[in-house]
């Protein structure tokens, strides 16, 4: 018979370890496609998801089972993929010069008709990629939770540790951020 | 270039693209190999390495106060520690002989 999840955190907390495993096992997608959001490198994908199983182990004890074990896990989730972007910020100073050739003509399709320039294309895909790669931890983490997974900013201050305000702050802050690197990427290319 | 039209269909296609959500293969066991040592709920593991930490920095301590009462010039000077410890030692002795 299937152990509730109640059942095998209670196991591990006994002390039975292989317990943990159906819980990874039913968990780790959630994880790693929250993880790909922020790494790019499977290596760094992998030390994230990694991360955030040893620590959910560590501090099971502080679940106290009041909301899903989902909820919980995602919050370790966002942290440490914000701890990761805090770590690892490379590539920020760097110009937009180097746009590979269908971004290019992406991006000079999007200058001569705006509406023909489609948001399903891969260049487009690239790009945002590329813009996400240069806005800073906070505005990444904000940009990301509140504009492209849609969450609202009460969920994105419970999941980050961060106040309701602070969250609106850095919002506002995270747009602006973002408008910045895209004038900078337009004068890059036509200057 | 209307840089807020950009910004919308930019977001419009990560928005577009979900994240892939597949796991390396037995990615539980790798998680699993790494567990076993820390128990959650071994509070006597904890008190046990907290007390090595604590006896390696008492250790590192007392032999810092050596090397440093040693080598400090104070105590360079004048007797020879051998003799100064056979006084000591024989102190009571002495003071054996001296009473009689």
């Amino acid at each position: 018979m299937e152990r509730s999840e109640a059942e095998l955190i209670a196991a591990v907390l006994q002390g039975d370890a292989a317990s943990f495993e159906p819980l990874v096992q039913k968990y780790s997608p959630r994880v790693f496609a929250t993880a790909r959001r922020y790494a790019r490198r499977e290596s760094e994908v992998e030390d994230i998801a990694q991360e955030v199983w040893l620590k959910a182990f560590e501090k099971l004890k502080s679940f106290r089972g009041e909301a899903p074990f989902e909820h919980w896990l995602m919050r370790m989730t966002v942290r440490t993929c914000y701890d990761f972007l805090r770590g690892h910020q490379r590539n920020r100073e760097s110009s937009f010069s180097d746009l590979s050739e269908s971004e290019s003509d992406w991006l000079q399709k999007f200058v001569t008709a705006p509406e023909s320039a489609s948001d399903q294309a891969d260049a487009a895909k690239l790009l945002i990629e590329r813009v996400l790669e240069k806005l800073s931890p906070q505005a990444r983490m904000v940009i990301t939770l509140l504009e492209i997974e849609d969450r609202s900013v009460k969920e994105i201050a419970g999941l980050t540790g961060w106040s309701v305000p602070l969250v609106k702050v850095r919002a506002f802050r995270a747009r602006g951020e973002m408008r910045k690197i895209l004038s900078k990427m337009a004068k890059d290319q036509y200057l | 270039m209307n840089v807020t039209e950009l910004q919308r269909k930019l977001i419009a296609a990560a928005r577009a693209k979900a994240p892939d959500d597949r796991v390396p293969y037995a990615f539980e066991k790798r998680v699993l190999a790494l567990i076993p040592g820390m128990n959650p709920s071994n509070d006597v593991a904890l008190w046990v390495r907290g007390l090595w930490q604590a006896a390696a920095s008492c250790v590192v301590i007392a032999v810092l106060c050596g090397a440093w009462a040693f080598f400090s010039p104070g105590n360079n000077s004048g007797d020879d520690l051998s003799q100064n410890l056979e006084t000591t030692l024989l102190a009571s002795v002495d003071q054996g002989d001296q009473a009689q």
